[in-house]
């Protein structure tokens, strides 16, 4: 039976194999995902993004258990950061989830960044895509969070959890900057911690000065998550925001950006790579440079040309 | 297509108390370039076999210390095996008695490396046997 098949049905052998083409980015895998295309569109995606460190897998792991629990199936897809020295990465995201590695219902793949700067790896969208195909109600993504770098989950999550924790210090406000506008849900998590409530004000005040703000209002939940404390709240206020979303209108006008985004940037990649074929071919560059110095040809009309041969 | 990435998970069964082997060569494997998938301690071979399926690794690196090897090792080849996905590389590290290892070998454990071997050994016999 074909892989594609397989996937819809399912298959977690074959979910796993086309994953894996998708990073690889295997002609095959693209000609497979034209096919899975009509049956995506169904999940309701969730980024989970914080600071290195602040219990976004052990939070994650518990939402899946609560999800499950009210009868959801679920797919993860964690990230963690590439050596940008060889690489190689180890992603650990999955020693707080071992207990949801032999439940049927729920999907885990890790991911390394390979090399993107946006907190997700390109592979991620197809992922998603590869995931929802295969039936996987909600999908929750934690991505690799430092500071700037959670832009990328707004653009592809329907639902943003951003997680704080206490004892920061200065970070906390660079990092404030920054995530202030891309949390839907915002969890002070350990909780147990001492600062928790002064962290739980300080994002209150920041959240009130935030003036672009619609009809939702960003709850803000403490939880200890190593303990199961306060994730049905997380949850619920998930559920809420969903639903939510769905009513606005807004759930249609964010996927719009997502694809959006992801189309612009799939082109932009398409287009850059054959203009850096075109400029590598023998000694066309190098000719171009020289007939310039020898005023044979002005720059604005070698600008046109390379363009318009190329977008033919 | 960009270049392929090996992917190997690096497991550690049994109910041994720590994983500093299994940590040292999972930074090893990062080291060559390897995606490494890393469990934490005390997986089951059930375990192991869901993991390596859903992250469909090239490579299963079992790291063992207890007398387990004989039976635990063969038992994840052949569930990896019921489930379909035996076409991934494993391999198994610790203390396992020169005895012992022919009738690994002959379960499907495709090499055993012991303490003391250079983790340049097993990264080779990655680059070379992997499948393509
Ligand atoms: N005290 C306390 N510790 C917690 C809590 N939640 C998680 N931790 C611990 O914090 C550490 C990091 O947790 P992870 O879930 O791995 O954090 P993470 O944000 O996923 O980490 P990275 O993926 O490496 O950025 C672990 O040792 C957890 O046990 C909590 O509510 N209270
Ligand atoms: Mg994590």
């Amino acid at each position: 039976m074909d892989l594609v098949q397989l996937v819809k049905e399912g298959n977690r052998v074959a979910i796993a194999r086309l994953i894996t083409r998708a990073e690889n980015e295997d002609p095959e895998a693209i000609v497979a995902l034209r096919q899975l295309y009509s049956e995506t569109g169904k999940a309701f995606l969730i980024g989970i993004t914080g600071p290195p460190g602040s219990g976004k897998s052990t939070l994650t792991d518990k939402v899946v258990k609560e999800l499950r629990k009210r009868g959801k199936t679920v797919g993860v897809i964690a990230v963690d950061p590439s050596s940008p020295f060889t690489g190689g990465a180890i992603l650990g995201d999955r020693i707080r989830m071992s207990d949801l590695a032999l439940d049927d219902g729920v999907f885990i793949r890790s991911m390394s960044t390979r090399g993107s700067l946006g907190g997700l790896s390109k592979a991620t969208y197809n992922t998603i895509q590869i995931l929802d195909a295969a039936g996987f109600e909600y999908i929750l993504i934690e991505t690799v969070g430092v500071g700037q770098s959670e832009v990328d989950i707004i653009k592809t999550a329907d639902t943003t959890v951003v997680v704080s924790v206490p004892g920061l210090g200065d970070d906390i406000q660079a990092i404030k900057a920054g995530i202030m506008e891309i949390g839907d849900v915002f969890v002070v998590n350990k909780a147990d911690r001492e600062g928790a409530e002064r962290v739980v004000i300080e994002l209150a005040q920041m959240l009130e000065l935030n003036a672009n703000m619609g009809d939702w209002f960003p709850p803000i939940l403490k939880t200890v998550a190593v303990r199961n404390e306060g994730i049905v709240d997380v949850v619920d206020k998930i559920i809420e925001h969903q639903a939510y979303l769905t009513s606005s209108g807004e759930l249609c006008i964010r996927r719009k950006e997502r694809i959006s985004n992801e189309l612009i940037n799939n082109i932009l990649n398409k287009v850059s790579a054959k203009i850096t074929d075109k400029l590598s071919e023998e000694n066309f560059w190098d000719s171009q440079l020289d007939e310039i110095i020898e005023n044979k040809r002005n720059p604005y009309d070698v600008i046109d040309r390379i363009i318009n041969g190329i977008l033919q | 297509m960009t270049e392929r990435k090996i992917r190997v998970l690096v497991a550690k069964p049994g109910l041994d108390g720590h994983d500093r082997g299994a940590k040292v060569i999972a930074r090893a494997f990062r080291d060559a370039g390897f995606e490494v998938i890393y469990t934490g301690l005390r997986q089951t071979p059930e375990q192991i076999v869901a993991v390596s399926i859903q992250e469909d690794v090239d490579v299963v690196a079992i790291s063992l210390l207890s007398g387990a090897h004989g039976t635990l090792m063969p038992k994840v080849v052949n569930l990896l095996r019921e489930k379909g996905a035996d076409d991934k590389l494993i391999i198994g590290g610790g203390v396992i008695p020169d005895d012992d290892i022919p009738a690994l070998k002959e379960a499907g454990i495709a090499e055993i490396f012991t303490p003391g071997t250079p983790t340049s050994v097993p990264i080779e016999f990655i680059k070379a046997n992997v499948r393509q």
